[in-house]
């Protein structure tokens, strides 16, 4: 088995509205999964489907290819974009009791979450209530929480809103730690940008549909155009500038007469990159010299933008 | 491994170590028992006050009939005009004035005594001076009519009719009062139980949704288990309230009462009444066995089984309401939304024991009655009411019983699976303000 989850044409309905229209995915084990969309898409719905909160109304779910099952759930660690903790409650007691919860024995649970306080540094909150603590303190806490029990798969529904970049970037390094270890993990945010450098595959959510899904790399290669960034320096930009229009598509020179300095953008064929490089570097000393790959975002508006024209 | 009892022990405990629970667990008894002592110790305190009145008796018919008693003593004046009588008795603070004037025959004197005070006197007193009129005017009344009072003490014997069941049983009177009073607590009970910790099962459903901890927590267990969970938590820490309440409640009474030397049955006015009555000369000749008899019928009140139906009415009448409870914690976001769907429920608990009490006490086994004890909603405290009476002959029938508790036990399967339904959908949604459609659309869900 390659995936850790898999759904069928799953579909959710809320009385008159499609939370979810025949949705599809599957996600590879021992990877980070992307699950984008804008708010409202129906990405939450999703999760909670497969957290066994709700149940979809059609379709099916494989958990490491077995259909989902109530014993699945302590092997999936949840931590919801809605989250909080009992306020009154002291914070180890708490973590206690949501691990117990997980189906986890008392003195094991107390076992790692010492080891996970230390590994934060808030071993000494254990007997603090968590009403004394910040939002990015409890933060922590719901982390911990989450992956305590160790799960086969981690789902993190917007997990760094509520953290300074500090203690973000030190969660981030804690996922991509997990996936190391072996976990597989699901990644739902409306953030494009955050997924970029964690997320290998991603699907993308729109209007309760899945529009797009694939591994990161291959997405990027099917939606790049071939558009290269150049910079150089040549004794005489215009002219060569004039040779290059001739031949390709160029979008938007820029000319620094005093530096002699041009830069453009243009549009070579496949196959066709290393020919004109080859060329360009006999004409002109080059200073830059790359491919535009688009951003997820750019992806998912023009997916968007593609399937509303088609309808 | 079964996560109901992880849950059920950490409400418990969220409940009992809570700051304000503590207080109120300790706090009432004291509260309760404070007021007890200080209405018994002011009753004492009132009954020891004592009236100084003076008579200015004229006439020769009352000779010595103003005898000082317990709370009453009496001045006598004698040769002086009724003004200065007047005027002396004010002077002296004393309570008030009797004016019985010189006349011939005793009614005429009677008709025109008077009784003067600073104030409106109170009923207490005027009735004591009353009731010495009274004696003297009934024996006058007797001598005309040639009627010794040994006779008229035989005549004067109250009546009451001997009433008895078909198979034989004497039946006292006031008796079902009694029995309907130990049900109609029972069933109050049930109604304060399910307001104070329903309402705390509402509150803490409504913690976990403002807290956003809800979404974690079902993660990992059914929202069902959840819902069990802190009914029964709650509930547990409830009973602990009730049973810390009792004990010491009952025990500082005793000591209370002990210290401050107060007789408990000074609080009964009823007891007192029959003591009068008996000084009176009145016959009650069967108090002692007439108390004996109600002892016994209340030894007869089939205890065991009364306990038991208690225990099974009130878990699933509590479990009924608390589900409901939980369901409305549910469907809100803060506290000041529950109104609308609370009265709702408090009617039922509210016609239960206006009913049970105008209803059951009058007539137990009236249609009335009847149907209300059948009725889910209304049983648990209607029922218990009637149980006092005894099962079978005599008593609540069988079949009534049997119907009663399958009837409740059937509401409380729907009534759980729709509360856990509403439950469910509920405390995943935030910032709706639900109306009842929408409540019955989330079933769907």
């Amino acid at each position: 088995m390659d995936n850790i989850l898999v759904t069928k044409e799953v579909t959710k309905r809320f009385g008159e509205h499609i939370a979810l229209n025949k949705v599809s995915l599957e996600i590879p084990k021992n990877s980070i999964y992307g699950l984008l969309g804008p708010n409202g898409a129906g990405k939450t719905t999703l999760i909670r489907i497969i957290n066994q909160i709700t149940f979809p109304d059609k379709g099916e779910v494989f958990f490491d290819g077995e259909p989902l099952k109530p014993r699945h759930i302590s092997l999936i660690g949840y931590l919801p974009e809605e989250r909080g903790l009992y306020k009154g409650m002291k914070v180890g007691e708490q973590a206690l009791y949501l691990a117990q919860l997980k189906g986890m024995h008392k003195a094991e649970a107390k076992q790692r979450l010492k080891y996970w306080f230390d590994r934060l540094d808030i071993g000494d909150w254990w007997n603090k209530k968590v009403q004394e603590l910040s939002k990015g303190m409890a933060q922590k806490i719901q982390f911990i929480v989450t992956v305590l029990h160790e799960p086969k798969l981690l789902i993190f529904d917007e997990p760094f809103s509520g953290f300074d970049p500090i203690n973000a970037n030190i969660i981030k390094d804690e996922i991509l730690q997990l996936k190391e270890n072996g976990t597989s993990i699901i990644f739902s945010t409306h953030r494009m940008e955050s997924v970029e450098e964690l997320c290998e595959y991603i699907a993308l959510i729109h209007q309760s549909e899945k529009i797009l899904d694939g591994k990161l790399s291959d997405i990027k290669k099917a939606y790049k155009n071939n558009i290269f960034k150049v910079g150089l320096q040549a004794n005489n930009v215009n002219e060569l500038l004039g040779v290059i229009s001739d031949k390709f598509n160029i979008i938007g020179p820029m000319i620094d007469p005093l530096e002699n300095q041009l830069d453009f953008k243009i549009q070579i064929p496949e196959d066709e990159s290393g020919e004109f490089l080859a060329y360009l570097a006999q004409q002109a000393n080059i200073h830059q010299f790359t491919e535009i790959i688009p951003s997820a975002n750019e992806i998912f508006i023009r997916t968007i933008h593609n399937k509303d024209a088609n309808e | 491994m079964n996560k109901l009892p992880i849950i059920i022990r950490r409400e418990y405990l969220a409940k009992v170590r809570n700051k304000s629970f503590i207080i109120m667990t300790f706090l009432s008894p004291i509260l309760l028992v404070g007021m007890v002592v200080l209405i018994a110790y002011l009753t004492k305190i009132n009954d020891n006050q004592k009236h100084i009145i003076g008579v200015f008796n004229e006439s020769d018919y009352f000779p010595n009939d103003f005898k000082i008693t317990k709370s009453t003593s009496y001045v006598m004046f004698n040769e002086i005009s009724l003004q200065e009588a007047k005027d002396s008795t004010l002077q002296m603070g004393y309570y008030g004035l009797l004016h019985i004037p010189k006349g011939d025959g005793l009614e005429k004197v009677a008709q025109q005594s008077h009784f003067y005070t600073k104030e409106t006197p109170s009923s207490s007193v005027l009735g004591q001076l009353e009731n010495i009129f009274q004696a003297r005017l009934r024996e006058r009344r007797l001598q005309e009519m040639g009627v010794s009072s040994q006779e008229f003490g035989q005549l004067d014997k109250k009546f009451e009719i001997n009433t008895e069941t078909f198979d034989g049983v004497q039946n006292l009177k006031g008796i079902n009062e009694i029995k309907a009073i130990i049900g109609g607590g029972f069933g109050y009970l049930i109604m304060m139980f399910i307001i104070i910790y329903g309402g705390f099962v509402m509150r803490s459903v409504i913690e976990e949704k403002t807290s956003r901890i809800i979404e974690v927590i079902i993660s990992s267990v059914k929202p069902f288990q959840l819902m069990m969970g802190k009914i029964i938590g709650t509930s547990l820490a409830g009973i602990t309230q009730f049973a810390i309440w009792i004990v010491s409640a009952s025990l500082l009474l005793f000591v209370s009462f002990a210290v401050f030397d107060i007789d408990p049955s000074t609080l009964n006015n009823g007891v007192e009444a029959s003591h009068m009555a008996g000084e009176m000369g009145y016959a009650v000749p069967t108090a002692n066995q007439t108390v004996q008899a109600y002892a016994q019928e209340l030894f007869k009140i089939p205890w065991a089984m009364l306990i038991c139906s208690f225990v099974v009415y009130f878990t699933l009448g509590y479990l009924i309401y608390s589900s409901i409870y939980a369901a409305i914690g549910a469907a809100v976001d803060n506290e000041t939304d529950t109104q609308q769907f609370i009265f709702p429920i408090i009617l039922p608990l509210m016609l239960a024991i206006y009913v049970g009490f105008f209803s059951v006490f009058s007539n137990p086994h009236g249609p009335i009655a009847v149907g209300f004890s059948l009725f889910p909603l209304t049983s648990p405290i209607v029922m218990l009411m009637r149980l006092p009476g005894g099962i079978g002959e005599g008593g609540v029938p069988v079949w009534e019983l049997v119907t009663s508790i399958l009837l409740l036990i059937v509401t409380f399967l729907g009534i759980v699976w729709f509360a856990a339904k509403i439950y469910r959908v509920g405390i995943l949604m935030y910032g709706k303000k639900p109306t009842y459609k929408e409540l019955l659309k989330w079933i769907k869900y």
